[in-house]
C-alpha cells in the first residue's frame, strides 16, 4: 500500500481545524509523532494558537502486561487548561488507546472546556468508543496485524509516514 | 557473573546496590526520573502506573527524610503505602526479618523498601523471595548498614547531570567520613560507572576505609589540596555518634581541617556545586554559608530525589 505525503497532510489537516479556531484554542501534541504535528499546524495556524506535549508513557494500560516505555519525554502544557478549548493531536489514530492515557493525562492538569481529536491518519480498528473531529486521511483498507504505521522524521526535518511489520 | 538485581532479560528486578549495574541501567534511570520532575507541577501531581500495588515502607533504623520521600514517590505513582517502623514493633518482640517479611507479603505486599542497620539486609530479603517462589516481588535497598543506599547515589548522579551535564569532564571530590558512609560507596560506584574522570575522597586517615583507593578514587588527607579545581563538592553527614570513640577529637577540631567553609570552597571551580545527602550538621561538617550559599544545590537534590524514586519504582514494577 502506497502511503500519502505527511507534509501534504499536514496542510489538509490545518485547512479543516482553521475554521473551527477560538481565541483560546490550544494544540496538544502526543510524543513523538503528534508534536511534530502540532508544530507544523501552529506553523500554518498562526502562533496565537498556544502549545503543548504530554508523553502518555506514565498512563498506558499495557503497563503491567509491557513495562515501562523505555524513553519517556517530559510533558509541558505551559498554558492553564481549565475551560479551554484542545485539540488533542496523533499522528495515526488505531485502536484508542493512545487517546484514552492522553485524555487521562490531560485531565491531570484541570478541567478543560472541550478535547477535540486531530490525526493525520486513521487506520480503522478501533477497540475503544473514540473518533477524530479532523482527519486527514482514512486507510481504505486495514493493515494487516502486527503491522505499525508511525511517522518519522528525516535529518533534515521532513515528515513522513512508514509502516513496519514486526 | 549474574547480576540479582536484573531479570533475564536485563530489566530491573530489585535495586539493592549501584556497584555493579551497567552503565546503560544508570542512564536508563536518570532519563526515566526526568518527566517524573514535571508530574510534581501539575494540579493532579499523580500517575497512575503502580495503581493498585502496595508499597511497604519497612524500616528497621530510624529515618525521616528517605521514608518520607519514598512515601511521596509511591504516592504519586498511586500505589498504596504502608509504612512500617519495625524498629518499635515485631523485632522489638523477638520476631526475626525473614518472618517479618512472610507476614508482610501474606498482606499482599508488591514492592519493599527496606532500610536496615545491617549491611546485606536487602539482599538477604531479595533471595528469600526468590527461594520461595515470590519473585515478582521487589526489594529497594533504601540503605543497608555501611554497605549502600543507591537511591541516595542516584538521585546525587541526577542532580549532577542536571547541573554539569557531562559526567566525562568532571572533577569531583567525596568529603568527610567515607570510612561509615553507604552513601559514599554508592556515590563513588555510579561516578566511577558513569565515567567521571577523577574521583577525590577528602577525609582524616581515621574515616577513610584503609583500601579506598581500590575504589579508583585519590585519596587526600588536606581538604585544601583536595578542592583544588573541583566541580562538584559532595559532602557526608559526619555522625554524631563517632566522636564518642577514638576516630576524632571534637566536632570543632573537625570543622577547622574539613568542614567546608567559604574560602575553602573558593579553591574548588568557580561554578563548582555543593552536595550533601542531609541531614546537615552545620558548623561541623558545613558552613551555614555554604548551605545557604549559591554554590548548594542541596534542596533541590531532595525535590529531584522524589522523581528518581518514581522512576526506579516504576521500573521495578515493570520489571517484574
Amino acid at each position: 500500500m502506497t502511503l500519502p505525503d505527511a507534509e501534504q497532510l499536514c496542510t489538509q489537516l490545518a485547512a479543516q481545524i482553521r475554521p473551527h479556531l477560538r481565541p483560546d484554542s490550544a494544540l496538544v501534541g502526543i510524543h513523538s509523532g503528534g508534536v511534530w504535528i502540532a508544530e507544523r499546524l501552529r506553523a500554518l495556524l498562526g502562533s496565537e494558537v498556544a502549545l503543548g506535549s504530554i508523553d502518555i508513557s506514565f498512563y498506558r494500560d499495557d503497563y503491567g502486561s509491557r513495562g515501562l516505555h523505555p524513553h519517556p519525554q517530559k510533558s509541558g502544557i505551559p498554558f492553564d487548561v481549565n475551560g479551554r478549548h484542545l485539540i488533542l493531536v496523533d499522528d495515526v489514530l488505531y485502536t484508542g488507546r493512545t487517546t484514552r492515557a492522553a485524555l487521562n493525562e490531560l485531565f491531570d492538569y484541570g478541567r478543560p472546556g472541550c478535547v477535540e481529536l486531530a490525526v493525520l491518519v486513521d487506520r480503522g480498528e478501533r477497540e475503544l468508543p473514540i473518533c477524530a473531529r479532523y482527519c486527514a486521511h482514512t486507510l481504505s483498507e486495514s493493515l494487516p496485524a502486527g503491522t505499525r504505521l508511525s511517522l518519522v522524521q528525516d535529518d533534515a526535518g521532513h515528515l513522513r509516514l512508514e509502516s513496519t511489520s514486526a | 557473573m549474574h547480576n540479582p538485581q536484573l531479570g533475564a532479560d536485563g530489566r530491573l528486578k530489585h535495586l539493592i546496590t549501584l556497584d555493579g549495574l551497567p552503565k546503560s541501567v544508570l542512564t536508563e534511570i536518570l532519563d526515566t526520573a526526568a518527566p517524573f520532575t514535571e508530574v510534581a507541577e501539575r494540579e493532579v501531581k499523580k500517575v497512575p502506573l503502580l495503581r493498585g500495588k502496595s508499597v511497604f515502607n519497612v524500616f528497621f533504623e530510624n529515618s525521616t527524610r528517605t521514608r518520607t520521600t519514598f512515601e511521596i514517590a509511591a504516592k504519586r505513582l498511586s500505589a498504596d503505602v504502608i509504612n512500617l517502623n519495625v524498629s518499635t514493633s515485631s523485632t522489638s518482640k523477638g520476631e526475626t526479618l525473614l518472618d517479618t517479611v512472610d507476614n508482610l507479603c501474606a498482606m499482599g505486599a508488591d514492592m519493599f523498601v527496606m532500610r536496615h542497620a545491617s549491611s546485606g539486609a536487602p539482599y538477604l530479603l531479595a533471595q528469600h523471595l526468590r527461594a520461595t517462589g515470590r519473585d515478582h516481588i521487589s526489594v529497594v535497598n533504601a540503605g543497608d548498614g555501611r554497605h549502600a543506599h543507591p537511591t541516595q547515589g542516584l538521585l546525587d548522579m541526577y542532580t549532577i547531570r542536571h547541573y554539569k551535564q557531562d559526567f566525562t569532564r568532571l572533577t569531583v571530590a567525596v568529603v568527610g567520613d567515607v570510612l561509615h558512609s553507604r552513601v559514599a560507596r554508592s556515590e563513588i560506584a555510579a561516578l566511577t560507572t558513569l565515567g567521571v574522570p577523577e574521583v577525590r575522597v577528602i577525609g582524616p586517615k581515621t574515616l577513610l576505609p584503609t583500601d579506598v583507593e581500590r575504589m579508583g578514587v585519590r585519596v587526600f588527607h588536606d581538604m585544601e589540596e583536595g578542592l583544588k579545581g573541583v566541580d562538584v563538592v559532595m559532602m557526608l553527614r559526619l555522625q554524631n555518634e563517632r566522636m564518642q570513640g577514638a576516630l576524632l577529637p571534637s566536632s570543632q577540631e573537625y570543622f577547622k581541617f574539613y568542614g567546608l567553609t567559604q574560602e575553602k570552597l573558593a579553591l574548588a571551580a568557580k561554578d563548582a556545586i555543593v552536595l550533601h545527602p542531609g541531614p546537615m550538621n552545620r558548623g561541623v561538617e558545613i558552613d551555614s554559608a555554604v548551605a545557604d550559599g549559591e554554590h548548594a544545590v542541596i534542596l533541590p537534590q531532595v525535590t529531584f530525589g522524589i522523581a528518581v524514586r518514581m522512576a526506579v519504582m516504576s521500573m521495578l514494577a515493570a520489571g517484574n
